[in-house]
């Protein structure tokens, strides 16, 4: 491997606050919003839907569908920035 | 007909593409040769992971249980977020073939590989039968053939494509496959919504109000509470409950073996991540659409069966589609109060499990032409303060999809795409499924475990045999179908949870893990697991006494939990793995020089 033993670490540790900070936004969506707080979500009108409800049957997917795309360009960027790419 | 026009040429073109990509090599059998374009990977990743259960069930139990459905959509999506950050990227850069190969290498034990072996055919064999079934529905419903002509013509075709192309022929009828499967459900759902509420987009249509000014939620509760229904907004099961249903799903979804093969036939670790991505998106485009067609096929099928006035409809006068049903056998009529109408409402109208009716083998008929059932409850008891009238009806949660177009009186060509998109959804996963248990049986027991001198032609001979022996296997559970397949196909995921997922995890973020903490894990994750399945689901255990309230489909979270609680405590006791296995490690968390899928 071309590349050193101290900035393979630091690569790796920069991939794991990425991927804590994504999981916590997809925990706060499915979990919290979907299903923790979900009966206080539903006093909130959301386009006729209760929020909680609409969370965990359709806007938790559109937030999943964002994240994997939010993750593949952080990524991209950061194996550029340790020159780590293909 | 329409019906045998459609599923006839969607046929045909799945076997012109397997004849055009046939496989030469184990590399081409096992990952199509490494050389898939990200966005045809996604396609076929959709469909290897939307079976029938996506496209035949959960629109269904969505319609029935309302709220608590929830758990199933945002968990079978929720995975593919763990599976893009947590799984594929290393997975691939590793470069194996299986799942068992990953871990018998990274854990440097032929013990461990074995056991890896062993989860991938339980958790495959489970699911696959769920799908042999659902085509057997389908042809029975809509070809007028029997249910197991239907299943040996359904395997006769996986046959042909899997046995003969592998993954690489897989893989293109899964691009195919996913277009039929995708328009056979979204068309339906477009015109239901435009028909319901004038909105063609059935996410937005589900939110919007009806020609009564009252939403069509809100009319959804209405309607529920009016017979004696929960409300359809509202949540029924314990939330801890539900927390460990969804925990399962996602994580069993995450660690599902013929879902993460799919990324090692990607060029670059790159393409892992994206085409995570693109899956998700095509599974998104179904699975956003569901919950519509969930609640405009309940309000349309409670208008339908008890009438504009809400006191029942005469059986003389419905539509064809209950007829068709119930002699398919998964609707059934039981005139409780003799007034030739039928009525709706909450409660069950025959005595078996889960208010089945069933029926004899003679076709007995009764006053108004009714199927009569052997098991129909006698008593017209009903609480009177909470619906108008007894319950006469049963209907099957599965047939909800397949019935929608007809109640609500779509064109027959859409009833027709329907019922070939079923078909699409059931046979693409278990071709998946099958070349899964095949490669797992070929190269992880018989090349590196039993017999390492086979050389490459034998090995694709021991697959391609092993793949007959898996859809003979296969077909047969779907001729003889246990009676309890949809749970079966439930318990796969939370199986995958608590042992696939946890060890492929450890092994990529826990350098220390070494080969006797991953055993105990393995081991205590799928015994755990299945045994409070079977205690459950087989063994007559009552579920006052599930522990801590969680029902056998979400105790794959607790098991997973006991995996990585077991796995880490024997791993810190016993010696770390070899300099060279932690350097691997270290290797594998780089992207650069992933390189193709390669044997050795």
């Amino acid at each position: 491997m071309s590349i050193s033993s101290e900035s393979a670490k630091a690569y790796w540790a920069e991939n794991l606050r990425i991927i804590m900070t994504y999981l916590a936004i997809w925990f706060v969506v499915s979990y919290g919003a979907g299903l923790l707080f979900v009966d206080q979500l539903d006093q909130i009108n959301f386009f006729g839907f209760p929020l909680g409800f609409w969370f965990g049957q359709q806007g938790s997917i559109f937030v999943f569908v964002i994240l994997i795309w939010a993750y593949v360009a952080s990524m991209n960027k950061l194996d550029e920035k340790y020159d780590v790419q293909e | 007909m329409l019906s045998y026009l459609f599923i006839g040429g969607s046929f045909l073109l799945y076997i012109g593409i397997a004849v055009w990509a046939r496989a030469g090599s184990t590399k081409e059998f096992y990952v199509a040769g490494g050389g898939v374009h990200p966005i045809a990977n996604g396609m076929a990743t959709a469909a290897d992971w939307m079976s029938a259960a996506s496209f035949i069930s959960l629109a269904g139990l969505i319609s029935f249980v309302g709220r608590d459905g929830s758990a199933y959509l945002m968990g079978w999506t929720g995975g593919y977020v763990l599976l893009a950050m947590l799984l594929a990227p290393y997975l691939r850069k590793f470069g194996k073939f299986t799942v068992p190969d990953f871990v018998g290498d990274r854990y440097e034990s032929s013990t461990a590989r074995i056991i890896g072996v062993v989860c991938t055919i339980v958790i495959s064999f489970t699911y696959v039968a769920g799908q042999m079934r659902g085509v057997g529905i389908v042809f029975s419903r809509y070809l007028h053939v029997d249910i197991n002509t239907g299943v040996i013509l359904g395997m006769a075709i996986v046959f042909f494509y899997a046995v003969l192309g592998g993954m690489k022929g897989i893989t293109y009828t899964q691009v195919a496959q996913y277009c039929v499967l995708i328009l056979a459900f979204t068309v339906p759902a477009f015109f239901l919504s435009a028909q319901v509420t004038g909105h063609i987009l059935p996410q937005i249509g589900l939110g919007s109000t009806l020609e009564t000014g009252q939403s069509v939620l809100a009319t959804l509760d209405q309607l529920s509470l009016d017979l004696g229904f929960a409300q359809y907004t509202a949540g029924k099961k314990s939330t801890f409950d539900i927390f460990c249903l969804t925990v399962a799903l996602m994580c069993g979804t995450a660690g599902l073996p013929h879902v993460i093969v799919r990324f090692f036939t990607v060029p670059r670790v790159k393409d892992a991540r994206t085409s995570a991505g693109y899956a998700l998106i095509f599974i998104a485009l179904l699975y956003t659409a569901i919950p519509g067609v969930a609640g405009f096929g309940r309000v349309n099928l409670i208008q339908t069966l008890n009438g504009p006035e809400n006191t029942g409809t005469e059986y003389a006068a419905i539509p064809s589609w209950f007829k068709n049903w119930e002699n398919a056998g998964l609707l059934g009529w039981n005139d409780r109060n003799g007034d030739g109408k039928i009525q709706y409402a909450a409660g069950a109208a025959f005595d078996g499990k889960k208010g089945k009716p069933s029926y004899d083998e003679g076709d007995a008929r009764g006053e108004f032409g009714q199927r009569l059932a052997t098991n129909a409850k006698t008593d017209t008891n009903f609480d009177a303060a909470k619906q108008p009238f007894a319950n006469e009806v049963y209907v099957d949660r599965d047939i909800m999809v397949l019935a929608n177009p007809e109640i609500a009186q779509l064109p027959a060509w859409v009833i027709a795409l329907v019922a070939a998109g079923a078909v699409a959804a059931a046979l693409s996963t278990a071709a998946g499924l099958l070349l899964v248990i095949s490669t797992a049986i070929a190269h992880d027991l018989m090349k590196k475990t039993i017999n390492p001198n086979i050389n490459d032609k034998q090995e694709l001979m021991y697959a391609r045999l092993a793949a007959v022996v898996a859809i003979c296997i296969a077909g047969y559970f779907g001729i003889n179908p246990p009676g309890f397949v949809a749970q079966v196909v439930a318990l796969a995921f939370g199986i995958a949870s608590a042992s696939v997922f946890p060890t492929l995890m450890l092994g990529i973020f826990y350098k220390r893990m070494n080969t006797q903490g991953a055993i105990a894990g393995m081991l205590v994750g799928l015994i755990s697991t299945v045994g409070y399945m079977w205690y459950f689901v087989f063994g007559g255990g009552s579920s006052a006494d599930y522990f801590m309230g969680v029902s056998p489909g979400g105790f794959g979270a607790i098991g997973m939990v006991l995996h990585f609680i077991v796995a880490i405590v024997v791993a810190s006791m016993t010696p770390p793995p070899s300099e060279e296995m932690q350097r691997i490690v270290e290797d594998l968390r780089i992207p650069r020089g992933a390189g193709e899928a390669h044997a050795h």
